[in-house]
């Protein structure tokens, strides 16, 4: 019954987008194009590998809105790094292993701190911004290697972008490791009730940090993507983007109470919403105002299955 | 006895907090004697004000187990309100507009509340969303356009600066609402509903308390505070634009964890959170005087909001109740 209710969530999502498709073909002549939609495709892919585990975080139960933050803090690393000379490779490692470390730092509050996790990353997000400011100032870095440009400007095979190659395959893995596994089992359980999971024997801190964890890597990851593609650093990047992926993942169907959703729904949000910002940008409709669609999307996907579920009840 | 015991908590974080400030004031008057001179610590009040208003309006909020990440975004909009109503109405006076800011702050609080209450929406959700669709509406209504000092009534922008005692008029305003909450927060009935249902909801729909409706107070009072400090900032920066208070909210935030408000709910006071304003304006007005550059001060509120949460998490264990039931 609650499977066949999410598909029919992921049905949804997927009409909303043959009717963005059908409408923004309509309305712009130079939408339907293989390079086009090419190009759309870098306007979420990098927002949407960071969805990924922070889907299995929420259906865990915990929220991270410090991943905007950790982008931004990982970049600026990575930035300070190429100013001293430092290799794309060990640039790529400097952006993962900062998103690692702040995820665990995320990871550590929430478990051994006791710290509920919105309030947990509210702190880091302002401590990882912070940071960012405090060390860069208004200063740009821009001396990234050329060979840098490769992780957010390059091409995998004809039009797929590396980004997209990347999140098509993690998207997969996420799949088969949320849907196939026993962890992914695991993470369902906790997210629908922790104390029950504890007795039933499953190490549930152990699987909060690794979580929280993942996700910081994953942030850092974006973090290369983006800063590759854009080649400088402000701290203020990736502003707001803690909004946008975290509505990503409810749009995606998975509850903001832990226990339920999916990755499917999670890629399709991804598509939806990239070509819905996409689309406005191509009616040239300013960022500010989108920020009005996406903010109205996000409450009105979690309050519509609210609505259906008192309606069911009464 | 339960609600001695929290009362005496309450208290003692009270007085933690009231040391740790003092501590820090006592800390840069030493090393700065002229911090501590009157004309210093006048602009020092006059400096945190707004933080003040804010933060008291998001105290009861988090006290029924809300947050309200939109305050800031209600306060921009708002203030362009009132700027551009006195811009079209220069005539019309001072009063109606800051009218205009208090009336449309609580009906966009208001509206957080309703979502929150009736829909039983997670608040972090809610108030993500209204952030971003207050701080949205701005753009169209203002054209993307600055209102500037010139275009704004003199009185418009001089009522907040205006001085009595050695104070201004904004100070006064929120020594006022300082004044208010604490008497208030202690003897009425709504105050007390507050807190029963924020301590835990399940006992207090027993005792025949709604918790939703007191969340859809909370809500609607703080996005009033917020309308007004709309108005308040515009007229005291003379600006009004779209970005303007961004990220506000995380610092209103961190002043109510340091002024011991638990974010599970239902502990908190209206001393503690003035404090914790204090303790941040104090940090902030003196980084200057360090020789710390401006952008440290986000770093530091991070840190300090960190080890605030961290504390406050490790007193609140053994208030577990039973009788809980997840809301």
């Amino acid at each position: 019954m609650i499977a066949a209710r999410w598909l029919r969530w992921e049905t949804m999502l997927a009409v909303v987008l043959v009717a963005e498709f059908v409408l923004f073909s309509f309305v712009s002549p130079y939408f339907l194009d293989v390079n086009t939609l090419s190009d759309a495709t870098f306007n979420f892919t990098e927002r949407a590998l960071v969805a990924l585990p922070l889907a299995l975080l929420i259906i865990a139960g915990e929220i991270d809105i410090s991943v905007a933050a950790i982008i931004a803090l990982a970049s600026v690393a990575m930035g300070l790094g190429a100013e001293r000379g430092v290799g794309t490779a060990g640039l790529l490692g400097i952006g993962l292993g900062t998103g690692l470390v702040a995820g665990c730092i995320n990871g550590a509050l929430v478990t051994f701190g006791r710290v509920p996790s919105i309030v947990a990353t509210i702190g880091t997000m302002t401590l990882f911004r912070g940071a960012a400011y405090a060390v860069l100032g208004d200063r740009v870095l821009k001396d990234y290697p050329a060979s840098f440009a490769a992780f957010g400007q390059g091409y995998a095979a004809g039009p797929v972008s590396i980004e997209l190659a990347l999140f098509a395959s993690f998207a997969l893995v996420f799949w088969l490791f949320l849907h196939k596994t026993r962890w992914g089992r695991a993470i369902f359980a906790i997210g629908a009730n922790p104390r029950a999971s504890r007795f039933a024997g499953l190490a549930v801190d152990r699987y909060r940090f690794a979580l929280f964890a993942l996700t910081g890597l994953f942030s850092g990851l974006a973090s290369v993507l983006l800063t590759s593609r854009l080649g400088s650093t402000r701290p203020s990047i990736a502003q707001g983007w803690e909004l946008e992926i975290v509505s990503l993942v409810i749009l995606g169907g998975v509850s903001v109470w832990g226990g339920k959703g999916g990755i499917v729904g999670v890629v399709l949000a991804a598509l939806v919403f990239g070509l819905i910002t996409f689309g406005l940008g191509l009616m040239n409709i300013p960022g500010i105002v989108m920020s009005i669609f996406t903010g109205a999307l996000l409450i009105i996907v979690v309050a519509v299955p609210a609505w259906l579920d008192r309606h069911e009840h009464c | 006895m339960k609600a001695r015991t929290l009362l005496g908590e309450t208290a003692r974080r009270d007085l933690a907090i009231a040391g740790l400030t003092l501590a820090l004031f006592a800390g840069v008057t030493v090393a700065f004697p002229g911090f501590a001179a009157a004309d210093n610590l006048a602009a020092l009040v006059d400096d945190t004000a707004i933080l003040v208003l804010l933060a008291l309006g998001q105290m009861l909020v988090i006290l029924v187990r809300g947050i309200d990440l939109s305050v800031a975004a209600n306060l921009a909009l708002c203030g362009m309100l009132a700027a551009r109503f006195n811009v079209a109405y220069p005539a019309a006076g001072v009063l109606p507009a800051v009218g205009v800011a208090v009336v449309a702050g609580t009906a966009l609080g208001a509206f957080n509340g309703l979502l929150v209450w009736k829909l039983r929406l997670p608040p972090i959700v809610v108030t993500l969303g209204t952030m971003s669709i207050y701080r949205g509406v701005i753009y169209p209504l203002s054209g993307g356009a600055w209102v500037n000092e010139n275009e704004m009534t003199r009185a418009f922008l001089d009522l907040p600066r205006a001085r009595l005692l050695g104070l201004t008029l904004l100070s006064w305003i929120a020594i006022a609402f300082v004044a208010l909450f604490i008497a208030g927060m202690r003897r009425t009935r709504t105050a007390r509903a507050l807190y029963a249902a924020g301590g835990n909801p399940a006992a207090a729909a027993y005792s025949g308390i709604d918790a939703g409706a007191m969340q859809f107070r909370a809500y609607t009072i703080c996005g009033a505070i917020a309308g007004l400090c709309g108005y308040l900032w515009v007229a005291r920066f003379a600006v009004a634009y779209t970005d303007i208070a961004l990220g506000f909210e995380l610092q209103v935030i961190a002043a109510c964890l340091i002024g011991g408000v638990a974010i599970a709910g239902g502990a908190g006071s209206a001393t503690g959170v003035a404090l914790g304003c204090l303790f941040l304006g104090i940090i902030r007005s003196s980084l200057p005087l360090v020789g710390i550059s401006a952008f440290w001060q986000m770093f530091i509120n991070g840190l300090v909001i960190v080890a605030a949460v961290l504390l406050s998490a490790r007193q609140r264990k053994h208030l577990k109740t039973i009788l809980e039931v997840r809301a």
